[in-house]
């Protein structure tokens, strides 16, 4: 009897997984990425995104290689090592060879070194990693290889450009780090200690804090410490409920000074923050929203709000990564052998619609950009987040931020075939 | 120490919260001698519930809706789920909670999105009632304090004054006496399950706005409800009071004093390695008090089993 | 029988006292006792079947999914010797998958040893790691059943996951422990390098485990077992501690769940913290119920549906979760023996000879009612897109169908197929109860 239930449920499955397998005319993109769960909010807002891209940039104006099309296919990782592995191999089963992912570094990881492992092991079917999120720094150094691109800036650029900004507000003496006791929040805290020091060696670290990631129901104890502290500014690469819980609470507790955050925008966050977090949540981004980049970001954002009212951009790196994917594969002719691609991609400049000049770095397959803190207001702001009014404005700008930034990696480039 | 005071009045908010949920829970284990896991979820239900109610009517006509709702819907689970599910025995019972959990969760999801919502504190009760030495107390805190306390009085007086109570006392310790004296048990079984599960929502209708109002909150606070009942005795209502304040103390000032594991390993005369860097032991020798604040009710609770299986007051073991 | 079980059973009066167990008469009677004879055929189709399975289904996804669903089988057995043989609710028991998953991949990365260590092997140590485990924990949390082991295993499940972001030298942290499979003694010139060499040796150790697992259920331990959990006053009357045959059953599960922990070391090459946490125990909880934890193949059956649905399901749909807990509540509603108590129901109307009088009922109720079903599901799909979809994205597809959901001609179809579908089957069913009644009563006989 087993048997019997075995064998239709493994048929079932054979027909499943088979059936989207036939086509591979259009260049297909698998998006592994949670759509299901805790973070599936983050996941189909840039889901939406990659697809409204696809759309937009590329299909509507003819595609790429003589028309071809382009295409996202959804996979859903529920945020899972495990679960991204195997639709991993779903996807490169049905012919996908870009993988892009972005949310937790954990995954990233795992994707990374399992398509090193498959590219090494299955040469005929090679694929590419396009990271457009994930900002753990070993990515992109001792991790690193030749098949992942990250599209952001990592974890180390971001508080490159944050610490100038501090260094340059003479009001900041104290400074207090808070945040997630993962690899992420690890890394934020050792990158702020180490940059303040060298930058603004007057500046005290008065608290430098952990806290359990996603299982803290009330941030009151430590928004009370910060406060306590006497600090000037607060630092934390916190994010989702997380921030908000962090965010919401040291302001309520007191706190008056500036709040720098990675992530305090978007997914309903910006609404839930509304009034309170007015002018004191600043964050560090790329891509200028308010004021808008150029022309044609504006037009492609009001395109974005008439399909997605709801929506917002808060990721228009991903408009980066199709971007310089379609001209990387216009450039080498070819959107199947992902070598010739990849090679393009390496030291690719490109001129983003969101403002300034992007370089891959061919070294480590870091992108250089520009980087933006902005505000969290209501004033000056013609696209807002969450529909609240709310919206992030710029306030300073760093060029091509950690141009020069040292990097570990040791690239290691496939023979040429 | 100002700061001693200020913990303890966060400590006694976030305790008397989770003794919402946990008076609830510990009522309706010691009538049905099982686990609710979805018990946080009903707790969740009602945040939502008063989010979409506060849009609509405001922050008070949610407060008193919500929990009707959620309390109703909660007999609703106990008439056509757990009663049928009960014939199977204890296993089955708890399971078919656990699966209702991981339901509610979805159905959440399913109608109101998975984004945070904007469920905020009213703007009467959004101003800061007193500061101590900088350190501001929001009103919402003083309020969700009375509320708890008014709830736990009031409890006490129907369960222990009462009429209707004492029957409910009689009918959780014998059943069939009750029964055969002519009342109605399923009934008075039902009621408590409503009653039960109505305070978990109000507990969702006062938390939702400090603590964030999104699908994953039930999760957060799930399994800590269990942990506060099992300590403080299962089915004993003052046991839940007071591990739920027990809880609520330890947890907040853990969290906010850094006290390190090295300080203690050398106060006890341990010295500290000196080649730490690679040292096997390296990270139990940085942990830090606030690291592990949110885990020990949980060894609280395994070594309270181990040495005191029926908790902290579970009188009837004896 | 501990304090606190009296206690929680007292209140109900009704009842026996009885242990916190799945239903006793039912799972006790169905196991055959006494015989050490095994039933041979059964597990010689299903080694001949798992090394056909990959010739039939070539994708490599398949069989990374085939793989899965070997180590949740192992896994999920491992569970049901607590749940089901041993009456022991564990809400942590991805813990000693988990350790001993980590553990194999330290044992990887120790490349000097890993070098000499043909990779088959490699499972063992996760085994040992697991049972070891298990020998601590199990030496205070199975002096009682019920709801104190419940919570000792929920308590230790949280601290060794929360310990997992905290101890880096062992877990990792948030990246987890990663290592190269590759680098073992090749095994008969087998370096594994590819996913259909792993599926053998996964395919090898999951016929051995379940074996050895078969095995141990009808050792007298695995027999003590069932009588502790059904009644453990009466063991201890016999001569029995009830406690000890606990812990017997609690390392071995240990020990079996540390074998899943290899192998899934082996073959995803990687071991996170969601490997240890609450969630992880949890879906093994849901698997072997929706099994059924009755009969030692339910888990099997659990095992196979669950990671279909987890794997395929939620390609096809975002909601995937959402059908997924619908089942396990309606499982544990109606079907409490779960999908292999489904299966066994139908035992003695084949032993009466009787089966095909059910053919016809069934198709008259099952397949209207399945349709409804799909009806009704197609329906959930649409209000979903309704609410959630971007303005101007009309399109759906449902079953292969695209059609624009803000038009009312989808509704009514759905709304008829469900309505039709689940009416003729609620019209039905009195005749197939008929039926059934008719095919389980022996000839002649009164009932």
């Amino acid at each position: 009897m087993k048997k019997l239930t075995k064998m239709g449920a493994v048929s079932a499955l054979s027909l499943i997984v088979g059936a989207s397998a036939a086509f591979a005319e259009n260049i297909k993109i698998a998006f592994i990425d949670p759509l299901s769960g805790p973070f599936a909010s983050t996941g189909t807002n840039g889901l939406h995104q990659f697809e409204f891209a696809v759309e937009y940039m590329i299909n509507d104006k003819g595609g790429v290689l003589d028309g071809q099309t382009m295409e996202v296919v959804g996979f859903d990782n529920k945020t899972s090592p495990k679960e991204s592995l195997i639709q991993l191999q779903v996807a490169i089963d049905q012919g996908i060879r870009y993988i892009v992912q972005g949310n937790s570094s954990g995954v990233a990881h795992a994707l990374t070194e399992a398509i090193d492992k498959h590219n090494r092991r299955n040469p005929d079917s090679r694929v590419l990693f396009l990271n457009y999120a994930a900002v753990d720094p070993a990515l992109t150094n001792e991790n690193c290889n030749f098949w992942h691109f990250r599209f952001d800036a990592n974890a180390d650029i971001k508080m490159d450009a944050l610490t100038d900004v501090i260094a340059e507000n003479q009001d900041i003496k104290d400074v207090y780090i808070i945040g997630q006791d993962y690899s992420f929040g690890k890394a934020v805290s050792a990158a702020a200690n180490s940059m303040l020091k060298e930058k603004r060696p007057d500046i005290e670290v008065v608290g430098d804090e952990l806290h359990p990631i996603g299982k803290v129901k009330d941030f009151t104890p430590y928004a009370r410490k910060v406060v306590q502290s006497g600090a000037d500014a607060v630092i934390t690469g916190n994010w989702g409920a997380d921030m908000l819980g962090l965010g919401k609470s040291i302001i309520e507790n007191g706190f008056e000074g500036p709040i720098y955050t990675y992530y305090a925008a978007g997914s309903g966050m910006t609404a839930a923050f509304g009034e309170s977090g007015k002018d004191r949540i600043r964050l560090i981004a790329q891509g200028a929203i308010n004021p808008i980049g150029s022309e044609e970001a504006r037009d492609l954002y009001n395109a974005f709000l008439k399909k997605y009212p709801e929506g917002n951009i808060d990721q228009s790196r991903i408009f980066n990564t199709i971007g310089m994917l379609s001209k990387a594969i216009e450039q080498a002719g070819t959107a199947d052998d992902v070598v010739a691609v990849a090679s393009q991609l390496e030291g690719m400049e490109y001129d983003s619609m969101w403002g300034g000049t992007l370089y891959m770095r061919p070294q480590d397959h870091q992108l250089i950009q520009d980087m933006h803190i902005a505000v969290h207001t209501n004033d000056d702001i013609e696209f807002d987040y969450d529909q609240s009014g709310f919206g992030v404005k710029n306030e300073s700008t760093i060029e091509m931020a950690s141009k020069d930034i040292a990097t570990s990696c040791e690239m290691q480039r496939p023979d040429p075939s | 120490m100002d700061l001693i005071l200020v913990n303890l009045i966060d400590g006694l908010v976030t305790g008397l919260l989770l003794f919402m949920l946990s008076a609830g829970l510990t009522l309706i284990f010691s009538m049905m001698g099982v686990l609710n896991f979805a018990h946080a979820s009903f707790y969740m239900l009602g945040a939502y519930f008063a989010y979409q109610i506060s849009l609509a009517l405001g922050f008070w006509m949610g407060l008193l809706i919500a929990p009707l709702i959620v309390g109703v819907m909660g007999a609703g689970v106990e008439r056509y789920g757990l009663r049928r599910v009960h014939q199977y025995g204890h296993v089955p019972e708890l399971i078919f909670t656990f699966g209702l959990a991981l339901l509610i969760e979805e159905l959440v999801q399913f109608i109101w999105g998975k984004n945070q919502m904007a469920y905020s504190v009213p703007d009467v009760l959004n101003f800061t009632a007193f500061a101590i030495s900088g350190n501001s107390i929001p009103a919402y805190k003083i309020f969700m304090i009375f509320i708890s306390i008014a709830i736990f009085i009031g409890l006490l007086y129907v369960l222990t004054k009462t009429r209707v109570g004492m029957i409910i006392q009689a009918a959780l310790s014998y059943p069939r006496t009750v029964e055969a004296l002519g009342h109605n048990v399923p009934l008075i079984f039902m009621g408590v399950f409503g009653v039960g599960t109505a305070l978990a929502g109000v507990a969702g209708v006062i938390a939702g706005p400090v603590l964030g109002t999104f699908p994953g909150m039930a999760f957060v606070l799930g399994s800590i409800v269990f942990v506060t009942i099992v300590i403080g005795g299962l089915g004993s209502l003052w046991g839940a009071l007071v591990a739920s304040l027990l809880i609520g103390w330890i947890t907040t000032f853990a969290k906010s004093y850094n006290i390190a594991m090295s300080d203690i390993l050398n106060g006890i005369g341990i010295v500290t390695p000196t080649d730490l860097e690679d040292n096997i032991f390296r990270d139990l020798w940085t942990v830090t008090s606030p690291q592990i604040a949110d885990i020990l009710p949980y060894i609280l609770m395994v070594l309270i089993l181990i040495f005191r299986p029926y908790g902290l007051f579970g009188k009837r073991a004896a | 029988m501990s304090q606190i079980e009296q206690a929680k059973n007292e209140p109900k009066g009704a009842r026996p006292k009885e242990q916190i167990t799945t239903d006793p008469s039912d799972a006790a009677q169905r196991m055959r006792a006494g015989s050490m004879i095994i039933p041979v055929t059964p597990w010689v189709i299903a080694a001949v079947l798992l090394v056909l399975m990959p010739f039939i289904f070539t994708d490599n996804s398949a069989i990374t999914i085939m793989n899965q669903m070997s180590i949740t089988i192992i896994f999920a057995l491992a569970y049901n010797m607590l749940l089901g043989q041993g009456g022991m609710l564990s809400f942590g028991h991805a813990v000693y998958a988990g350790v001993g998953g980590f553990f194999c991949m330290h044992v990887m990365n120790w490349s000097d040893f890993f070098a000499g260590l043909p990779l088959p092997l490699l499972p063992l140590f996760g085994g040992l790691a697991g049972m070891s485990l298990a020998l601590v924990v199990g030496s205070f949390s199975t002096r009682s059943a019920g709801t104190v082991f419940a919570m000792i295993s929920l308590g230790i499940g949280e601290l060794i996951a929360a310990c997992s972001v905290i101890i880096v030298a062992f877990f990792g942290g948030e990246e987890g422990v990663s290592g190269n499979r590759t680098y073992a003694q090749p095994f008969f010139g087998v370096e594994f390098l590819q996913q259909i060499d792993v599926y053998y040796l996964i395919a090898f150790w999951l016929i051995l485990s379940a074996l050895l697992m078969y095995l141990f259920s009808r050792t007298p331990v695995g027999r003590m077992a069932n009588a502790v959990r059904d009644n453990p006053e009466r063991a201890e009357f016999l001569g029995y501690s009830a406690r000890w045959v606990r812990y017997y059953s609690f390392v071995a599960s240990g020990f079996f769940a540390g074998i899943a922990g290899g192998l899934f070391a082996i073959n995803y090459e990687i071991l996170t913290e969601e490997n240890l946490n609450t969630a992880s125990s949890g879906v093994i909880l849901l698997v072997t119920f929706l099994g059924g934890v009755g009969f030692f193949f339910g888990p099997i059956i659990g095992a196979i549906a669950f990671t279909l649905l987890q794997t395929v399901l939620s390609l096809q749909t975002e909601l995937w979760a959402f059908y997924a807990g619908v089942l396990f509540v309606a499982t544990v509603m109606f079907f409490p023996g779960g999908l292999a108590g489904l299966l066994m129901m139908h035992v003695p109307v084949f032993r009466l000879g009787k089966a095909r009088l059910l053919i016809i009922p069934y198709l008259k109720t099952l397949l209207p009612a399945a349709i409804g079903l799909l009806g009704l599901a197609g329906l959930v799909e649409l209000v979903f897109h309704y609410r959630h979809a971007a303005t101007g994205d009309n399109e759906m597809t449902v079953f292969w169908t695209t059609f624009d959901s803000h038009n009312i001609l989808p509704w009514v179809v759905l709304i008829a197929i469900a309505g039709i579908g689940l009416g003729i089957a609620k019209k039905t069913a009195p005749s197939l109860l008929e039926a059934w009644n008719e095919a389980t009563t022996p000839d002649g006989g009164t009932r």
